[in-house]
């Protein structure tokens, strides 16, 4: 694969956390990881494996220890946190960590809107062509907040205010989506409907993403590769014509066989 | 009431209320917009107050206004820095600065405790001469305040404001929208010291004098207003906000008017607005605890009924 036409390259991304200490945890062990444009990767995983680990990464939390991280091209490595999450659009399995809850949903959009999209007008006001546009895009959630853009975000359930983070996270193409579980907290229904936005969206798009989930049957449907991360490292990576035929039971028992253990998670949904 | 209050008091406390409503809008913005308590408003209102006191001296009572202005924004941006780039938790850079402030206050003074600028031009004598009558000062005071939250109430929705705000509200979405959170506290908070020292600024010359005790307390005073605001106005949007904040340091003079008629000594004023601030912010934690309270009482008596019915089946199945 040329680098070229690769979003996101990670090569031997190596971070321990408490180093010396009896707390020493290396999280992320060599990680090597390649995306193409429009990749959409899921990541499976028991708990500690290093999935969130590995966006924190990719975002700048903090820095690696070793390692090499591409986005687009540019090397982002060191990249400050708040420079590089311009292109980068993030998404927590809480609903309320994406958006400023006393501020109204025009405010919030505004925000990260004009981040996103570069526009460093400083004493800029919301104009009322943003709002027309904010408005057309929330009647594409279909959940009557373009009717309420006034209203305080704190106001809204967590399934609407995920789905606003969503919008307010992809309003300007980012050059990678993460997704941590975003559907996690959500009823079912909501869920099912969040994540049915965020199919519609990334596919719309061609948005370059990677999602962790608990859900063995949306690891292999979604998207078009299924990672399995274990003790830091990613111990799995299959796409195409084997991820098709590939059941639930396939993907733990190859688990199984490659870390050495069954997977351990009380929150696992085995679901067809 | 019209023998309690005389047309000269309610105008007095009114010009007091706006001076200081400035130093309430201050903390809006550090307390209430970015969640940080700015100890350092003491000594930065006194630094305006000493040099725009000094300045007026010198015959540039405008120039006064202007530089205590800048002075208070230097004095936030230290706090800031002391914050966001040497790792030190916000209250106690607050302190620091305010005890470092004491020094350069009296140093600003020429090392002297206290400064007198009567027969100095100020812009309530320029006034005077302009407008006359008896509401020149309330004039003065009343358009440079209005001016002052107009401004905040666009700025706070300007993009960077809108930052500001979303800083104090939720710094992880802050941080994961490109926006520098240490920036946008250091931003703020010169904004809201320049405030500060604007306030002391025009006291100075309000006054005729400048004393470095002057700034004592003016956290607890400028909070009091800001909670008398909200209690009276509630939340709303912005500019409603604002204008509560105003409102509540014109009521905060008020009822130290009131009770100084009432032959209140002047020395316990400041033990008053401690407690109204105290019990103010203590309020809403009473509220939830008087309430679990409540429900814990019911909820006991209902169990009491409950065990008691127990006993009452095992004793006579015991018996059976």
């Amino acid at each position: 694969m040329g680098q070229q036409d690769a979003m996101l390259l990670m090569k031997n991304i190596t971070k321990t956390f408490n180093p010396g200490t009896v707390n020493e945890k290396c999280a992320l062990d060599n990680v090597s990881l390649t995306l193409k444009k429009g990749d959409f990767a899921t990541i499976v995983g028991s708990n500690g494996a290093g999935k969130s680990t590995l966006f924190h990464a990719i975002t700048g939390a903090f820095f690696v220890d070793r390692g090499l991280i591409l986005l687009g091209g540019e090397d982002i490595t060191y990249q400050r946190e708040h420079v590089r999450s311009r292109v980068i659009g993030h998404l927590f399995q809480d609903p309320l960590r994406g958006t400023a809850p006393h501020m109204t949903i025009e405010e919030n959009m505004t925000l990260a809107y004009r981040s996103a999209a570069s526009k460093n007008a400083c004493f800029g006001r919301i104009r009322s062509s943003d709002r027309e546009m904010f408005r057309e895009q929330l009647a594409l959630l279909d959940m009557g907040l373009e009717d309420r853009m006034r209203q305080p975000v704190g106001l809204l359930s967590g399934g609407q205010r995920q789905a606003l983070t969503l919008l307010m996270a992809t309003m300007v193409t980012p050059k990678i989506l993460l997704l941590d579980e975003h559907t996690a907290a959500l009823d079912p229904a909501t869920a099912e409907k969040v994540l049915s936005l965020t199919r519609q969206i990334v596919a719309d798009r061609k948005i370059t993403c990677l999602m962790v989930t608990h859900n063995m049957h949306q690891a292999l449907t979604l998207g078009s590769r299924t990672l399995m991360m274990n003790g830091g490292r990613i111990v799995l990576d299959v796409g195409g014509e084997i991820r098709e035929k590939m059941t639930v039971e396939d993907l733990l028992a190859q688990f199984a066989a490659k870390a050495g253990e069954e997977l351990d998670n009380d929150r696992i949904l085995l679901s067809k | 009431m019209g023998s309690i209050f005389t047309v000269s008091i309610v105008q007095n406390a009114l010009e007091l209320g706006l001076i200081y409503a400035l130093v309430a809008l201050a903390l809006f913005i550090s307390f209430r917009i970015l969640n940080i308590a700015d100890l350092s408003t003491d000594g930065c209102f006194t630094l305006g107050c000493a040099v725009c006191a000094s300045l007026t001296i010198a015959g540039h009572p405008v120039l006064g206004l202007f530089a205590s202005m800048a002075a208070g924004a230097c004095s936030g941006f230290v706090t800031a820095f002391l914050q966001t780039r040497m790792g030190i938790q916000s209250i106690l850079a607050g302190i620091i600065v305010n005890t470092g402030l004491y020094t350069v206050n009296i140093a600003v003074m020429g090392f002297a405790s206290n400064m007198n600028l009567f027969g100095c031009d100020s812009v309530f004598t320029w006034a005077k001469d302009a407008i006359g009558g008896s509401a020149y000062k309330l004039v003065v005071v009343g358009a440079i305040v209005a001016a002052v939250g107009i401004c905040v109430a666009l700025f706070l929705n300007t993009r960077i404001g809108l930052s500001i705000r979303a800083t104090g509200d939720n710094p992880d979405m802050v941080r994961a929208s490109s926006i520098n959170t240490a920036a946008m506290i250091t931003v703020g908070l010169c904004v809201a010291n320049a405030l500060t020292g604007l306030s002391g600024g025009l006291l100075a010359q309000y006054q005729k004098s400048c004393d470095i005790n002057l700034g004592t307390g003016m956290v607890t005073i400028a909070l009091a207003s800001l909670i008398i605001g909200e209690t009276f106005l509630g939340r709303g949007g912005m500019p409603k906000r604002i204008f509560g904040v105003i409102l509540g340091s014109c009521l905060y003079r008020f009822i130290v008017a009131l009770a100084l008629r009432m032959s209140v000594p002047a020395e316990c004023l400041k033990l008053v607005s401690a407690m109204i601030v105290a019990a103010a912010i203590a309020l809403p934690y009473l509220r939830s605890q008087a309430a679990f309270q409540k429900q814990k009482r019911a909820a006991k008596a209902e169990n009491q009924i409950y065990i008691r019915s127990l006993a009452k089946d095992d004793g006579e199945g015991g018996e059976a």
